[in-house]
């Protein structure tokens, strides 16, 4: 039924096999096998509520998956957001969630907190444990903002940027992690055309830092000259999977935005 | 926002009539009206002499007088400072603003007075024609105040040299340790009343001359040196008090609650967890201090040192916080609020229970324990009065000291966790848990520290303040002392320390000033909660974060301007 790339390019960092997420008589992903490899970019598209970001959450562990199974270089993702970014898959949200009362390097600090570990006791006496691991957060985050462009930034608060810096900010919050899989759940929607090449860029310098991508998105120009292959979600389940130009063409793909009898044009 | 069709009118009414008036002529009225007033303080304004500060007196300002008089001086000062050569160092925006929020205040304090003297001496009758000439000068000083010209806020950003600035700090919290003795030792409530008024308007008015902010960029560029003197003010207290024990025992008091404030405000206002229940962990600790005190009514005969009694107290509070903490914090916001009050009663009423009859015999039920003795730590018996550099104070003054030491502690807890990775992760739950637990923090543990931590820190006062008040029972550690905690960190200001002290300071000082503060407590309470979260809903004194929450535009500039002095530091 899905036409799956058989031998995916590079060795696999995550591997995704029959994940289905039900909410009571709904089934928003239905079954998906799924695989990244190193220093992939893998683009995710699909029609509105095809269950895309409901697909992220099965990995990141905001949602525990109906069936499946989560592998992240050869150990089993657990259910837990924090325990999934500790273990290096970082992500953002379609719903840009940042921290809009702090800074925008304390935003990006507070990414640095699972891989720091100064306690209470240390951080009340402020021995030299703390001053070290202080300065490199502080250090790591400024160069992460210097990354994504945003240094000049550092010191307002998060809520005062504008749109498209405020999810630039959220990939570097989610860089800080130093995660080996980065998931961006529609990274450019609402940026102007010179912000999306900005964010092009960027992914593509994300990737050149040693990084695996699987970026969710509606702009299939974005997508299609960004992509190293891309999966196509159509209500829950892979419809199809192959290099860009396969994709672009096929008509299923074609059908389901367009739309088709079986209706999967609904509202996410 | 405030802007509702009669202020709106108003104040373009005035704005006419501001053009119209050249500001000289405003100026020079407002003069008038400040001599006046000032004058009017040399009069009797009163036949009967039983009103509070006797203003019978010709030629010797008394009682509520000498507020107005002071107000009227330093606006005259400021009238005649805006036509000197100095304004531009001294009043760079200009004093119009100053100058009327003075002429509010002393309009304020005299019709106050003028009216007080009516109700209570039985008749407008007994002011005398000098209360009503000096009303007659506040009118014309108020209206010629508003005539003013508009000032354009003013911004002080001198760089004095550092051992200047350093006396500065030192002078004003010398000054504010001196404002609050004299406060305390006004005993009627209509001059205590007046003070306030005056002091409020005093203070306005050196904010509108930029002066506030001007000292607190001196404090924070200052931090460690302010933070010291502050404490050396603080302990300075005693001394202003002698031998006598009232206020003392009052500012134990309000120490204690204060500490467990801040405590608590690491949990509501750094993690964001509205803890309704928090008074049970000071009760834990007190309960814990009067059981290990040797008292006669204790059950437990071991009486320890306090330095460990302390340290078991913080420890069972700790572990109290984290059982009554696994199971609460799984819930979030309203839910965590209402399951942490029920919680908070469970305490009360199993404290109650263990008397022997209805459970094992552990704190004599609703008896309490009365007749703990006083504290005897580091060789010190607290229970007598000691002679400090050559003064003899007070026994109160003992746990003064302790209580100071003690909240010390709490504020460097609460500064040291909140520039730390934990305070930062703190923040982030409490802006956005789902986005927190992304970022890779265990919001469940980190809650729970915060839970925990803050529930020792109120544990261990708890044991002082066994001591302090000799005697404690379950009902003093009910719901609704919870709630007054929780009103102290709101009304002065969530996340910060200075927030919380002031808090704590106005919720006790007031009802011992005011006899119909006590007896309406809770409606006082309620109707200030309201004001406060109508007007300005960050607090008193507001964390510069929560502050942006409701008015962002000019806070994120000085919060950016500051960080960056914070980086190149
Ligand atoms: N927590 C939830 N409970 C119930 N239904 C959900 C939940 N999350 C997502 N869904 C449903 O799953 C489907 C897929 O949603 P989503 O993953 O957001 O789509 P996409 O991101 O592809 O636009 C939608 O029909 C949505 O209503
Ligand atoms: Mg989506």
């Amino acid at each position: 039924m899905t036409a799956t790339v058989g031998d995916t390019p590079h060795k696999p960092v995550l591997r995704v096999s029959g994940v289905t997420m039900r909410f009571g008589g709904l089934t928003a992903v239905d079954g998906v096998d799924f695989t990244v490899g190193e220093q992939e970019i893998v683009g995710l598209i699909g029609p509105n509520g095809a269950g895309k970001t409901t697909f992220f959450n099965c990995l990141t562990g905001m949602y525990v998956p109906t069936a499946g199974q989560v592998i992240y270089r050869g150990t089993p993702l657990s259910g837990r957001p924090d325990l999934v970014t500790k273990a290096g898959v970082a992500r953002t949200f379609q719903n840009i969630r940042l921290f809009p009362n702090m800074t925008v390097v304390e935003n990006v600090k507070v990414g640095r907190h699972c891989r720091t570990t100064v306690g209470a006791l240390s951080a009340l006496v402020r021995g030299p444990k703390y001053r070290r691991e202080e300065r490199e957060t502080e250090a790591q985050a400024r160069e992460l903002l210097d990354f994504v462009g945003l240094a000049d930034a550092a010191d307002d608060l998060a809520r005062n940027l504008p749109y498209g810096d405020q999810r630039r900010l959220e990939i570097a919050r989610a860089l800080a992690s130093d995660p080996g899989l980065l998931l961006l759940d529609e990274p450019t929607a609402g940026m102007n055309p010179l912000e999306t090449a900005q964010t092009k860029d960027l992914v593509f310098k994300i990737r050149d830092r040693g990084l695996a991508v699987v970026v969710i998105e509606h702009d299939m120009r974005f997508i299609f000259t960004l992509c190293d292959r891309v999966a196509v979600l159509v209500q829950g389940r892979k419809l199809i999977e192959g290099s860009p130009a396969q994709v672009q063409h096929d008509e299923r793909v074609i059908a389901a935005y367009i739309g088709t009898p079986a209706g999967s044009e609904q509202q996410a | 926002m405030s802007g509702s069709g009669v202020t709106t009118a108003r104040r373009r009414l005035i704005e006419r009539a501001r053009g119209r008036v050249p500001a000289t002529t405003a100026r020079a009225a407002a003069l008038l009206g400040a001599v006046l007033s000032l004058a009017s303080t040399f009069l009797a304004w009163s036949y009967g002499s039983a009103f509070p500060g006797n203003l019978t007196i010709y030629g010797y300002p008394g009682g509520a007088q000498v507020y107005v008089l002071v107000l009227a001086l330093v606006a005259i000062v400021l009238l005649l400072l805006e036509v000197s050569p100095l304004r531009r160092v001294l009043a760079p925006g200009g004093a119009g603003g100053a100058v009327r929020v003075l002429a509010s205040g002393v309009f304020l304090v005299t019709a106050f007075t003028v009216l007080a003297i009516g109700v209570e001496l039985g008749g407008l009758i007994n002011v005398e024609w000098g209360g009503w000439a000096a009303l007659l000068a506040a009118a014309v000083f108020v209206v010629a105040g508003r005539l003013l010209p508009d000032d354009r806020p003013a911004v002080w950003s001198y760089r004095l040299p550092d051992w200047v600035e350093f006396l500065i700090i030192a002078l004003v919290l010398g000054l504010a340790l001196a404002a609050f003795v004299e406060a305390l030792a006004i005993p009627e409530w209509e001059i205590f009343l007046c003070f306030l008024v005056a002091l409020g308007g005093a203070l306005t008015a050196a904010w509108r001359l930029g002066l506030v902010s001007w000292i607190s960029e001196v404090g924070t560029r200052h931090r460690g040196v302010t933070v010291t003197a502050a404490f050396l003010v603080a302990a300075a207290f005693p001394f202003t008090q002698g031998s006598d024990n009232h206020w003392l025992n009052v500012m134990v008091n309000v120490g204690i609650f204060a500490t467990t404030a801040i405590g608590l405000n690491i949990v509501v206002g750094l993690a964001g967890l509205l803890d309704l229940g928090y008074v049970a962990f000071l009760g834990v600790g007190a309960y814990v201090g009067a059981l290990l005190s040797g008292a006669a009514a204790s059950t437990i005969g071991w009486n320890p040192p306090f330095a460990v009694t302390v340290v078991i107290g913080a420890v069972i509070t700790a572990i109290v916080g984290v059982l009554i903490g696994t199971p609460t914090l799984r819930v979030r916001g309203d839910y965590l609020a209402i399951v942490t009050l029920g919680f908070g009663e469970i305490f009360r009423i199993t404290v109650n229970n263990l008397d022997g009859s209805t459970g094992p015999q552990v704190t004599n039920g609703p008896n309490g324990i009365p007749g703990i003795p006083d504290l005897k730590f580091l060789g010190i018996d607290f229970g007598q009065s000691h002679t400090v550099f050559g003064m003899n104070l007070g026994y109160f003054a003992n746990y003064f000291f302790l209580e100071l030491v003690l909240m010390a502690f709490v504020i460097l807890v609460f500064s040291r966790m909140n520039n730390s990775r934990l305070g930062r992760a703190w923040l982030a739950i409490r802006e956005d848990e789902v986005a927190a637990q992304a970022a890779g923090i265990n919001t469940f543990r980190l809650k729970l520290l915060a839970f925990a931590l803050g529930a020792t820190l109120a544990g261990m006062a708890g044991t002082i303040q066994a001591h302090a008040i000799s005697s404690i029972t379950p009902d003093s550690y009910q719901f609704l002392n919870s709630a007054f905690l929780v009103a102290a960190v709101v009304l002065g200001g969530m996340g910060t320390v200075t927030g919380a002290l002031l808090g704590s300071v106005v919720l006790l000082l007031l009802p011992e000033k005011f006899r119909f503060f006590q007896d309406n407590k809770l409606l006082i309470f309620g109707v200030t909660l309201v004001l406060v979260m109508r007007f300005r809903p960050e607090g008193v004194i507001a964390n510069k974060r929560r502050k942006a929450e409701f008015h962002e535009e000019e806070i994120s500039e000085e919060l950016g301007r500051e960080a960056r002095a914070e980086g190149a530091r």
